[in-house]
């Protein structure tokens, strides 16, 4: 009986320690955190540049360019997440340890979420005004951010576990999760331009939610396995 | 005074939220690019002073054991 | 250094204060926009010296490349934060003001658009100085970003402004100058001059700290804390 107790608590402090840990480090490196979100800036600003300006088709394209344009900062932060682990050998430690790696796992991909998935929605409202989203649209564009973006961050997890060890891991990355982000994209615009139509988007937000829980159980054990894989040579 | 009184010194004809959102952001940007090197400097010196007491108590530590 | 730097900051306060005052109060307002209009005069002198700022980074990181002064590399590295802090309340000031006087918060014109580039140049800029942990690498790297960057800054204006009337027909830009009455107009001269004074003393203050890190195992600096 005492046995367990501990054990609960202790995966729980786990969770805790871990998430405390990424957060800690990355605090120190505040610099870097701002990066993705001036991608995330500039990539949106591309589309009127290149396509057109005008209001009428920035409002229809806006859901779609801001969902773009979060999933491409959200994959180039992805080479982040164990890259810095890797290099001064606190990932095998981890591998090693007694503790779940797919707890672990999971911990690291809910800090790297604060701080750049998070962020990224947060961000999300001043684009949308830039590239004139209806107003009906707004608040379906952040609810649908803060429910996908997660999910990229565990998706995008598990191409970062298989590439680690890699020295070209970046576009890499990119080219295994791209695929599989697209369920995602898909659903994350059809959210904001039912909304903007003035559609209900109760089933959309429930299948991004769905999506999220399965990644949630699924994403830590497959890049736990990946990590084991990638580190193993 | 262009204004007649105080409080259309501030509704500014209905437009005040932007003038004075505007100028706050200017008082904000102002501030911080004041206080900024200002903030760093202090914590230069408080850091440079606590080298430099950490290095002279080393120092008579170590004049302390070498007289043997 | 420091004995021009209370000079500059008692005009800087002079010419800030004299300005906002005389912009905010005493001048008439524009029979077009109202009162709204006053927002000129923090939008157009940021502007300015958002441009002007990176100008004078790219020539202090220049003359650090060529003639390899230290003291003009770490003028150069202090220009970028003011400079991207500028461009964004140029852009702020611009769009709050585009609010009441077009009805949206936001127009890709090309004078706001040309603002918007600049300040990505800003941010790459100042992510590549805080990028590279060495700091003489990092301020050749900046200095050579920052002059290819001058080099484009008419390349992109001008692409800029041909983007805009292909697809913007219409006449009006968010920016125009309006005619003002010298009432209006001087208010906004002080401003400018305020402004360029404000950044004067902003970089003295920030090159000065940034000596004092760059500079810290030396002598001098060491007698400066101690005199303390």
């Amino acid at each position: 009986m005492r046995t367990d107790d501990t054990l609960e608590l202790s995966l729980s402090r786990v969770f805790w320690i871990t998430l405390k840990r990424d957060l800690m480090l990355a605090y120190r490196r505040r610099n870097d955190l701002v990066s993705p979100l001036m991608f995330f800036l500039m990539v949106a600003t591309l589309f009127p540049l290149g396509v057109s300006p005008d209001p009428q088709f920035l409002s229809q394209a806006a859901a779609g360019i801001v969902w773009v344009a979060a999933l491409l900062a959200t994959l180039l932060s992805m080479d982040s997440l164990f890259r810095s682990d890797y290099d001064d050998g606190s990932l095998e430690q981890m591998l090693l340890s007694p503790q779940p790696l797919a707890l672990l796992v999971f911990a690291k991909i809910c800090a790297h979420w604060m701080i750049s998935g998070l962020p990224l929605t947060l961000m999300a409202p001043l684009l949308a005004v830039m590239l004139f989203l209806p107003e009906q649209g707004m608040s379906a564009m952040v609810i649908s951010l803060l429910l996908g973006t997660p999910t990229l961050s565990l998706i995008g997890a598990i191409g970062a576990g298989l590439t680690v060890g890699l020295r070209k891991g970046g576009v890499l990355i990119s080219l295994l999760v791209l695929p599989l982000y697209i369920p995602v994209l898909i659903f994350g615009t059809g959210t904001v331009q039912a909304a903007s139509a003035g559609l209900p988007v109760g089933g959309y937000l429930a299948i991004l939610g769905a999506i999220l829980a399965l990644g949630m159980v699924l994403a830590p054990v497959a890049v736990a396995a990946s990590l084991r894989i990638s580190v193993s040579d | 005074m262009y204004f007649d009184s105080f409080a259309d010194f501030i509704a500014m004809g209905g437009h005040g939220l932007y003038v004075w959102l505007a100028y706050s952001i200017a008082l904000a940007v102002v501030i911080f690019n004041v206080l900024t090197p200002i903030l760093r400097k202090k914590q230069f010196m408080v850091e440079y002073q606590r080298r430099l007491k950490r290095e002279q108590r080393l120092g008579e530590v170590n004049k302390a054991e070498s007289p043997e | 250094m420091g004995k021009l730097l209370p000079w500059f900051a008692v005009v800087t306060v002079l010419l800030l204060t004299c300005g906002v005052i005389w912009g905010l109060a005493f001048a008439p307002e524009d029979y077009q926009q109202g009162n709204s209009f006053r927002i000129i005069y923090i939008h157009v002198p940021s502007a300015i010296l958002a441009q002007s700022c990176y100008m004078l980074m790219a020539i202090a990181g220049a003359i650090s490349l060529i003639w390899k002064m230290k003291v003009a590399d770490m003028v150069a590295k202090s220009c970028a934060p003011i400079g991207a802090s500028l461009a964004v309340l140029a852009l702020a000031t611009g769009a709050i003001w585009g609010k009441p006087t077009w009805g949206t918060w936001w127009v890709w014109d090309a004078r706001l658009t040309s603002m918007l580039i600049l300040l990505f140049l800003y941010i790459g800029v100042y992510t590549l100085h805080s990028a590279i942990e060495n700091e003489i690498t990092a301020g050749k790297a900046g200095a050579v970003l920052s002059l290819v960057g001058m080099v484009n800054i008419p390349i992109i204006k001008y692409s800029v402004e041909w983007w805009n009337t292909l697809h913007q027909g219409s006449t009006f830009t968010v920016t125009e100058r309006p005619k003002m009455e010298p009432e209006m107009w001087i208010p906004l001269l002080i401003m400018v001059l305020g402004f360029y004074c404000f950044f004067s003393v902003v970089l003295m203050l920030r090159t000065r700290i940034e000596i004092l890190q760059r500079e810290r195992r030396s002598g001098w600096v060491r007698e400066l804390v101690e005199a303390r």
